[in-house]
């Protein structure tokens, strides 16, 4: 309905390289992240262009082809570095080509695509989160250039990209004029990287806490119109969350399914405990929020790769997507008992992953506020 | 250079398989393109990448064979031929290669790629015939091809080594799964592949009788199951009975 053989057969391309190249990786780079190179490995293959046009060396899909890579991403349990692969494709790089010029399109959106630049977005920061209108990371203008003041904290991929897109403000003043976009490239005088951080889950990832101090950006590194920043992070935040509701989704089912075959083949009390009504029925559940939601995240998908730009819809779909992730997650590890809380079984990994999303992207509370006020609430 | 590669469509390797009354593959079940085949698809996109020219995927099978030489195709052969008719159902080696033989002579193909064997069939009997009926030289259980001018040499995999063989084009050589790593289609292939050209031919079309079947299948039996071993308990005696067991079987 959703996916014709093409997107198909990219399916099995993805989830053979994933199985080859990735996967035997996955339990070291928890531990020590995982290597710049593999993104130069996902370049190549063309998964970090999927849809955008080939003139910028990207593959000309549509928006389903990367829904595919990351359901596949989702279900091969990569975690950290689908989530960083997801910042450059979903998140940093979009309003480059969206609002980005030509030169700017040349000059950071088709190194990111080969896979030779790694891209981070740069909105949060330790006194603005969900609140996008508090930010005070500030650009003031200076002739041919601005220059930048502020701290950006949790910053997937913070710490070893090229660029950063960040998001910044004219003065500090409350309110959603005066944002600029910005690529600001590592390296540039007054831009350092102040400390990575630790978290509960997604370690593969890097994150990291940015500084900027009196740092001289060019005039030409501005994205998109000056003082409509804005309303482009908005636009951006919305391809953010339909990626993470896909995502989020797909690698619910991953842990459905392996709970399910987990309890056919655990005995207790003299039967496979999948018999027991209790097990049973929790299953039925777990399947049966993921069959709805999943239909749900598809609709809304379509309605985003036709042009649409549906708020409500995307955001009801990440808020659904990400609990029913967390909630599904949550209950294989009570199936799987002291199994589940163990390392060497991955539903304790698929939780702590999982639980992130239902923060990043805005949380389930902001999705609640923008919802709210579609329905005129 | 011209590049023709015999490509298959087989019940996939991941999936149990069924017979039919008749001893063939039931091919209802999960189907793919031959493993083997898709090494040797890699080593022809490899040999025209390096010298030029075009690779065409010539298969025998039922029309959703198609989608194996798509396959192919999404990986960046430029053309497919696919010979399909009712009377080759349950065809034994000889009659596929002849089917093959006739399409492939059409192309006049510098050099003809072939998998060692099939993975279903696995007679390895289509690649020799198959020479032999184009009047080709042929270099068989190539696991490295390399490709100067008409010349082409190629390291044949023995069991402890490999002995390095040439002829010269045309030349038909059968590949191992040593050859090349088979790449992954990019999306912008996968979708150039759906408007490349899949010529489709009956036996009709090539002037090919079906005839008699030189072979048929009498019967298939399964692989005897393996025993359980001996288990010794050490009471004392353990080591003699190990060092019997060993001398019995012929190994000390």
């Amino acid at each position: 309905m959703y996916f014709s053989d093409a997107h198909e057969e990219l399916r099995l391309h993805i989830r053979r390289f994933l199985e080859k190249e990735v996967q035997p990786h996955l339990d070291e780079w928890e531990e020590t992240t995982f290597p710049d190179s593999i993104f130069r490995r996902f370049g190549e293959l063309g998964f970090l262009g999927l849809r955008y046009p080939p003139e910028y060396g990207g593959q000309g899909g549509d928006y389903f082809s990367a829904v595919v890579l990351s359901e596949e991403m989702s279900k091969a349990g990569l975690g950290g570095l689908a989530m960083a692969v997801d910042v450059q494709s979903e998140m940093a790089t979009p309003p480059v080509f969206r609002f980005g010029t030509e030169e700017q399109k040349q000059k950071w959106l088709v190194p990111a695509i080969r896979g030779e630049h790694i891209a981070a977005l740069a909105i949060t920061e330790p006194d603005a989160g969900s609140d996008v209108a508090g930010i005070t990371t500030v650009a003031r203008r200076d002739g041919d250039d601005f220059i930048v003041n502020g701290r950006k904290i949790f910053i997937t991929s913070g710490a070893r990209c090229q660029w950063a897109l960040v998001v910044t403000k004219t003065d500090r003043e409350r309110g959603h004029s005066g944002y600029n976009l910005f690529v600001i490239e590592k390296g540039t005088p007054g831009f350092s990287v102040t400390r990575t951080l630790k978290k509960l889950g997604m370690h593969s990832s890097d994150t990291a806490e940015l500084l900027f101090e009196d740092c001289r950006v060019p005039a030409a590194n501005l994205i998109g119109e000056e003082g409509e920043g804005f309303k482009h992070i908005m636009w951006e935040l919305q391809g953010e969350r339909m990626i993470a509701a896909a995502g989020a989704i797909a690698g619910a089912q991953r842990t459905f399914e392996y709970a399910m075959n987990y309890a056919q083949n655990r005995s207790a009390f003299g039967q496979p405990i999948s018999q027991f009504q209790v097990i049973k029925h929790r299953l039925v559940d777990m399947g049966t929020k993921i069959a709805a939601v999943q239909a749900f995240v598809y609709q809304t998908a379509r309605q985003w790769d036709q042009g649409e730009y549906p708020v409500r819809e995307i955001s009801q779909a990440k808020l659904l997507a990400t609990q029913v992730a967390v909630e599904v997650a949550d209950d294989a590890i009570q199936i799987l008992g002291g199994h589940g809380y163990m390392q060497e079984f991955p539903v304790e990994r698929a939780w702590r992953n999982a639980r992130l999303a239902r923060i990043g992207a805005g949380t389930d509370e902001i999705m609640k506020e923008i919802i709210a006020k579609t329905y005129g609430l | 250079m011209k590049i023709v590669v015999t490509v298959k469509q087989v019940p996939d390797p991941n999936s149990s398989h069924v017979l039919e009354a008749d001893n063939t593959l039931g091919r209802d079940k999960e189907v793919v393109l031959d493993p083997g085949d898709e090494c040797g698809i890699e080593e022809g996109l490899q040999l025209k990448e390096a010298h030029g020219g075009e690779v065409v995927l010539v298969s025998m099978g039922p029309e959703r064979a198609k989608d194996a030489i798509r396959k192919g195709l999404s990986m960046g052969a430029d053309r497919g031929i696919l010979i399909t008719d009712e009377s080759l159902s349950g065809a034994d080696a000889y009659l596929t290669a002849r089917a093959l033989a006739a399409a492939i002579k059409a192309e006049q193909a510098d050099l003809v790629i072939c998998g060692t064997e099939s993975y279903d069939g696995s007679t390895g009997m289509v690649p020799p015939i198959l020479a032999e009926l184009l009047g080709l030289p042929q270099l068989t259980f190539a696991k490295k091809v390399e490709v100067d001018g008409s010349k082409v040499k190629v390291n044949r995999q023995t069991a402890d080594g490999h002995m390095v063989l040439e002829a010269t084009t045309p030349v038909l050589i059968t590949v191992t799964a040593a050859i090349a790593e088979p790449r992954y289609a990019s999306l912008k292939g996968i979708m150039a592949a759906r408007s490349k050209e899949v010529k489709q031919l009956s036996l009709g079309d090539l002037g090919v009788e079906s005839g008699e079947r030189a072979e048929t299948i009498e019967s298939m039996a399964d692989a005897e199951a393996r025993k359980a071993g001996a288990v010794i308990e050490d009471d004392g005696t353990a080591v003699d009975q190990i060092v019997k067991f060993l001398a019995d079987a012929k190994v000390l």
